[in-house]
């Protein structure tokens, strides 16, 4: 095929459920590609020599070789090539900015002036993997001979699954230490069932047990044992901390403890991993809240405005104090968002809470904003508009704005250091904290960052332990 | 999962279960607590305090009042029976007066229904550090007291007994022999378990005196690692967590008004849940 013959092939669109029907199920919104259309969709990759894209990919998986088996109709090596560099490509394929990584980058987007009709790149790798997984084809991966050397890995988000299965494959023992009851940190907590079915987050675990990693639920480190007897009293030799950023941000503004504001950690485990929905078969109680102010815009915004919509809000308000320009979620996010019904407030934000005599939540005092000076992060700063106070009538509040890292290990590992904002300061090289064998990765050490950047970390991680446990050796 | 090794009821709706959790029997000190679930897809998470523990034995042994639908669920099991899932030991360690250093005094345990049980191993390591240790059980009548044998192993003369309605010791409230002792002086800190209200007059009780006041608070929570919030209460006009903050907090200094109707915020839902699993045992 000629570039020009690429070119004209128009892009495939992602099949997904109507939006007014999918804003009152769980499933899945975005129902995956074909066989056909993932190999039209490949066929529009111009295979260019210099693999700009590779650039934008985090862990740099060979873009243009994948495309051209997928292509070609071979998605098995298509995956092949996809694994080479890339652990959870299923996840990946969901849930990765694409538009801000390797699509950015893409020539024909370029050529097309426009990003979204860039090669969609994580929908072919999306497809691979799940035609592997459900289909039973995937190939079985083979571990080196055992080095003798024990592995603890804390936390079993993706920055430690990847870890996990990069040590068990060089030969280690591998435990890995869950706290919740259910494995996947952020991705069985935080990311809904509708973006990320957890049937795959499950795979992705057993498939740690298949490479003989030994998981450990419902055991804190930190609390139920330290880091420092991982090491003294249980003979690990190494130890991967991957604790995440699990300490949700507040605004600090007057009524932020009233009944009916939550944490969007709090919103969505209960209603992912808690199950909250299935009301009357759950146990953890369910929220029936009408009407939902979400604030912030982030993908955990988005994530927490369209969960509202499913567990039966009538009206969504998503209160953003910038402009839709200057919104960190993914555009895809956004875009689903709207269409399923949620309100978007831009240029405004909470000032404060109001309440009843008994302490629920019953309306939102917010102000308008306009875009000032750019600042440090380049954004043009919100300035708000004094007297431009109007009050929404909400009886729930979801408080989306970030989350900081977990004090838990830091505080009760003696000798490790943090920075000011309470991050894990590892050697950028191998991941390697202030005590020797003791690494971390993934947001306890980026601060809140995306699934790929905390898989990449975990990768050079588990590199890093290798290099330790084997030089250590000779 | 985590044997029941042992059971007793205490009272109509308090249990006493032995549990089998060899790492947290090793690992917790005094103040601390678990979160528990019997069944991890689709129940609850509950945040329950250690009554005791036995590593040699490996065991922890739990009070708990049968007061929603986990814990009556809980009620039901029987020894031989496991829990799915008990993690822990969380939250701070009491700071022990004593053995932190601020010299060892005269510290009031004040226990009201089952928060006697939390207040035992607190009891225990204060005694051990030196202290004059007076404990102050409350509850609404005699049947329910709770380990009030263990309690006057550790103060002996010093235990004084209080029920709403006379049943045992004497009749009144927590804060009137409390106060008394204020009066005369020979108070250094005072630590409150119990339902939030006993703990707000407890608070309000010492205050005037100057006396330090500790209140361990036992809030709605999930994840119990500082995930959620879901624990937060204001503390001196911050909000804390209390799962990774406390639970223990400077009494005078707590939101009481606010931790009460927080409290409440599932109410119905719980209210529903408990009706719900009540008609199942009953067949209905």
């Amino acid at each position: 095929m000629t570039p020009k013959e690429r070119m004209a092939i128009a892009p495939q669109a992602m099949p997904e459920q109507d939006a007014q029907v999918r804003a009152h199920n769980m499933n899945e919104v975005a129902l995956g590609y074909t066989a056909e259309m993932a190999k039209t969709e490949a066929s529009r990759c111009l295979q260019c020599p210099t693999k700009p894209c590779m650039q934008g990919c985090p862990v740099a998986i060979d873009i243009p070789g994948f495309l051209a088996a997928a292509a070609e109709g071979d998605f098995a090596t298509a995956l092949k090539i996809i694994r080479k560099t890339s652990l959870l490509p299923a996840v990946c394929g969901r849930v990765c900015p694409q538009e801000k990584q390797c699509q950015k980058f893409c020539t024909m987007g370029k050529v097309l002036k426009d990003v979204d009709k860039a090669v969609a790149i994580g929908r072919v790798e999306r497809f691979c993997a799940d035609l592997a997984r459900e289909s039973g084809t995937e190939e079985p991966v083979t571990c080196a001979p055992k080095t003798g050397r024990k592995v603890a890995v804390i936390g079993s988000g993706p920055a430690s699954i990847t870890c996990a299965a990069d040590c068990a494959k060089a030969g280690h023992d591998v435990t890995m230490f869950e706290a919740f009851h259910k494995c996947g940190g952020v991705l069985v907590y935080g990311i809904p069932e509708f973006r990320l079915p957890k049937s795959i987050v499950r795979h992705e675990v057993e498939g740690l047990k298949k490479l003989g990693v030994t998981i450990e639920t419902n055991y804190c480190v930190g609390r139920t044992r330290k880091v420092a007897d991982l090491i003294r009293k249980d003979g690990f030799d190494a130890v991967f901390v991957g604790t995440g950023a699990g300490l949700p941000k507040f605004m600090d503004i007057p009524g932020e403890n009233l009944n009916g504001v939550f944490s969007a950690n709090e919103y969505l485990t209960r209603a992912n991993l808690m199950k909250a929905y299935l009301e009357g078969e759950a146990d953890t109680p369910f929220w029936h809240g009408k009407k939902v102010a979400v604030l912030g815009g982030g993908n955990v915004a988005m994530d927490a405005s369209r969960m509202a919509l499913r567990l039966g809000a009538e009206k969504v308000y998503l209160i953003y104090r910038r402009s839709l320009e200057e919104m960190p979620a993914r555009k895809e996010e956004v875009h689903h968002a709207k269409e399923e019904g949620v309100d978007f407030h831009l240029l405004e934000n909470a000032k404060r809470i109001l309440g009843d005599d008994k302490g629920f939540v019953n309306g939102l005092e917010c102000l308008r904003y306009e875009l000032g000076a750019p600042d440090a992060s380049g954004r043009r700063s919100p300035v708000p508009i004094a007297g431009s106070e109007f009050t929404l009538d909400v009886d729930t509040v979801v408080v989306a704005v970030g989350n900081a890292s977990n004090p838990l290990i830091p505080a009760t590992t003696e000798g490790l250091e943090v920075n000011r904002r309470g991050n894990i300061v590892v050697d950028p090289e191998t991941n390697m904290t202030s005590i020797p064998g003791v690494f971390a990765g993934g947001d306890i050490v980026l601060g809140a960052a995306t699934v790929i950047l905390a898989m990449g970390e975990g990768r050079r991680a588990a590199a890093g332990i290798n290099a330790y446990l084997m030089k250590d050796r000779s | 999962m985590n044997k029941i090794v042992s059971k007793k009821q205490l009272s109509d709706n308090v249990f006493q279960m032995e549990v089998e959790a060899a790492l947290i029997a090793n690992e917790r000190k005094a103040g601390q607590f678990i979160i528990l679930m019997i069944d991890e897809a689709l129940g609850e998470r509950i945040p329950l305090t250690i009554a005791d523990a036995d590593p040699a034995r490996g065991t922890i042994t739990l009070i708990f009042q049968t007061v929603g639908a986990t814990t009556l669920k809980l009620s039901k099991l029987n020894v031989g029976d496991a829990l799915a899932a008990v993690l822990g030991p969380l939250g701070r360690p009491t700071s022990i007066r004593g053995a932190n250093g601020e010299p060892a005094g005269h510290v009031v345990c004040v226990g009201g229904g089952i928060g006697v049980a939390p207040m035992h191993p607190i009891a225990q390591a204060l005694k051990a550090a030196g202290n004059k240790v007076t404990i102050i059980m409350g509850a609404r009548n005699k049947s329910l007291f709770v380990m009030e044998d263990e309690m006057r192993a550790i103060a002996g003369d010093d235990l004084i007994l209080i029920t709403d309605d006379g049943s045992s010791g004497r009749k009144g409230l927590v804060t009137e022999p409390l106060k008394e002792l204020c009066e005369a002086g020979a108070v250094d800190e005072v630590i409150a378990i119990g339902p939030p209200i006993m703990m707000k007059f407890v608070a309000l009780t010492t205050k005037p005196y100057g006396v330090k006041t500790v209140a361990s608070l036992n809030t709605i929570m999930i994840d119990g690692t500082g995930m959620c919030g879901g624990c937060r209460v204001s503390v001196g006009g911050a909000t804390k967590f209390v799962c990774v903050d406390g639970p223990e907090f400077d009494a005078h200094q707590v939101d009481w008004d606010q931790m009460l109707k927080r409290m409440g915020a599932f109410r119905p839902q719980e209210a529903a849940a408990k009706d719900h699993v009540c008609n199942l045992y009953k067949g209905i």
